[in-house]
């Protein structure tokens, strides 16, 4: 218990410093009497802060559930093909209706998350169970596939720059008026703790899961659609933020095991600040320049995985 | 009563269950044995909704498999797999917990709470109940498995090989206990067993099963004699009754 909370204090404290910091000068001083530093506030700082701890708390989650469906650790959203298949939505409503609107973006690249992800699972339960390393070898390399189309067809097309831009994980690009569908994920990972239960039973395997009389498809179909929800809003909105979906579930499930019931909040909150820190980093490290939040978190997040990878681990009490 | 009508099953092309007919009779001890391979898990796991049935009809007292609420059958019947592969991280506690889930939905109340207690201390797991299942050893996993079946409090029990990795001591206990479940509490049982001198010594009933088919079934007394052994097994082993016990000698 005293970790959530110090958790919680941890994550109040890195938000008001995000608040604080950017290239504009803003003290919180400033704000009882400057109404030029509010509006920056309420425009800027507070819809990109929201954004980071959304994106991290859902793509954590939405990585946990990911890893119950498939039964395996060493999967993530964006590595299994979800994030390339979204990123192939977003690149088909570019070339065939470029005039779509925010929605028509997000519900195609939702769409192609799902029937991507979909495919990647069909693909994993063909493999032994025995082989860990091999679901996550074909996940990296079936995204990879797609990714490879992606890149193929935006390069016959001319888009190549756009769609890099389009993909890389940042926030800088947040504003007031353009995030809000992000609170959908927020939406879709509170829902996932709603039924944590049914994907805690689901991570029992197949024989359990129908002795305890769990409608197996329907909760994998829902799983399915709450992942390719998360990914697609968060790819169409900030781009791929990597690792944060890989790396949060497994830090939590060593510390306090796989009872979603009680550790899908601690997984939202450490996902919130993982984020929260790579953003803080990218926005100071080159400060005044920005560099994407995507970067910073694939050097933490490979350097945490390959440690964990190593680390032998320790038990929840 | 369970019965099962006129069930055929194929597996990978081959058919492993010809035309099964069984009754198995309520509130009592049912053993089911048979050499390797002779169907007796995919049997059960038909009974559980495990494995769909194509052909044929089974039914759980007036609750039709395949065509009620899996929901409703999941409180009225549990099975114990022969092989669990459980790998999540959880506490012996919380597995056993999960049991509870067909009468809770999600929401545990005093008496899932109560249920979850009284199966820990039953199978003598109240010390190890913080531990997770990766760090206990074969036979506490698997009492841990039996107690999550026990806490789903249902009519009936499916436990396929349930004496796997169990010590003596814990083998004849889960057996006594079953007894009891059967002749206090009215509950039905149905047992895969390898070791016969358990089905003797505790099993009401005991079927055997062969090639995908029933074999004879009986009370060990009339049932099991060195020709059963020789017909259903294949092997010759001595059968002994001693003081009204029936043996068969290894
Ligand atoms: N997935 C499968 N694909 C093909 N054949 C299978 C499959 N599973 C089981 N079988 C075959 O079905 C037959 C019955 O298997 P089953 O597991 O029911 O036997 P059993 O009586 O439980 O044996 P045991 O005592 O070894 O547990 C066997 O011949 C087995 O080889
Ligand atoms: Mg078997």
């Amino acid at each position: 218990m005293w970790r959530v909370v110090l958790g919680l204090v941890g994550l109040l404290a890195l938000s008001g410093l995000s608040l604080f910091i950017g290239v504009i000068d803003l003290r919180p001083s400033a704000l009882l009497r400057d109404s030029e530093a509010l509006q920056l506030l309420a425009v800027s700082r507070a819809p990109r802060l929201f954004a980071v701890l959304i994106t991290g708390a859902s793509l954590a989650v939405a990585g946990t559930i990911l890893q119950m469906l498939v039964r395996n650790r060493f999967v993530e959203p964006m590595t299994v093909g979800t994030g390339e298949g979204a990123a192939l939505g977003i690149l088909l409503v570019t070339l065939y209706a470029p005039a779509a609107s925010l929605f028509a973006k997000i519900a195609m690249a939702s769409a192609t998350a799902f029937a991507s992800t979909a495919g990647f699972l069909v693909l994993a339960r063909r493999l032994p169970p025995t082989q860990p390393y091999m679901v996550a070898l074909v996940g990296l390399v079936y995204g990879g596939v797609i990714g490879a189309g992606v890149t193929f067809v935006a390069y016959q097309n001319d888009l190549l720059q756009m769609i890099g831009v389009w993909v890389t994980g940042e926030f800088s690009g947040v504003l007031q008026g353009r995030y809000e569908t992000l609170w959908l994920a927020a939406v879709a990972a509170v829902l996932c703790f709603v039924a944590a239960d049914q994907f805690s039973i689901l991570g029992l395997g197949h024989a359990a899961s129908i002795n305890l009389g769990l409608n197996y498809r329907q909760v994998i179909l829902f799983g399915l659609l709450a992942v390719s929800l998360v990914s697609g809003l968060t790819v169409v909105s900030v781009g791929i933020i990597p690792f944060v979906g890989l790396i949060v579930p497994n830090i939590v499930s060593r510390m306090m095991g796989d009872n979603l019931r009680r550790t899908l909040p601690v997984i939202a909150m450490t996902g919130a600040g993982l984020v929260l820190v790579a953003d803080i980093l990218a926005r100071v490290l080159r400060y005044p320049f920005e560099m994407p939040s995507a970067t910073v978190l694939g050097v933490i997040g490979s350097v945490v995985f390959i440690w964990l990878l190593y680390r032998p681990a320790r038990h929840a009490p | 009563m369970i019965s099962v009508t006129g069930v055929s099953h194929a597996l990978g092309g081959s058919t492993v269950l010809h035309d099964i007919e069984l009754e198995i009779p309520k509130g009592k001890v049912t053993a089911l044995i048979g050499p390797n391979g002779a169907g007796k898990s995919t049997l059960l796991s038909l009974i559980a909704r495990l494995a769909r049935h194509r052909t044929g009809r089974i039914m759980v007292d007036e609750l039709e498999v395949g065509a009620c609420a899996s929901n409703t059958l999941a409180r009225r019947l549990a099975i114990l797999p022969q092989s669990s592969e459980i790998a999540p991280r959880l506490t012996i506690a919380e597995l056993v917990a999960f049991g509870r889930y067909p009468h809770h939905l999600g929401r545990p109340g005093k008496h899932d709470r109560e249920k979850v207690a009284e199966a820990l201390t039953l199978f003598d797991l109240d010390g190890l109940a913080q531990r997770t299942l990766d760090t206990v050893s074969g036979g506490q996993r698997q009492r841990a498995l039996l107690a999550m079946i026990f806490a789903q409090d249902t009519d009936y029990l499916l436990l396929d090989e349930p004496l796997n990795n169990l010590d003596i001591a814990a083998s004849r206990s889960l057996m006594a206990l079953l007894q009891r479940l059967a002749r206090e509490h009215g509950r039905t049982v149905v047992i895969v067993l390898h070791d016969i001198n358990y089905a003797c010594a505790y099993a009401d009933h005991i079927v055997t099963m062969k090639g995908g088919q029933i074999g004879p079934q009986g009370d060990a007394e009339t049932l099991v004699d060195g020709r059963l052994m020789h017909d259903v097994f294949g092997t010759d082993a001595a059968v002994h009754r001693i003081g009204g016990q029936t043996f068969v000698a290894v």
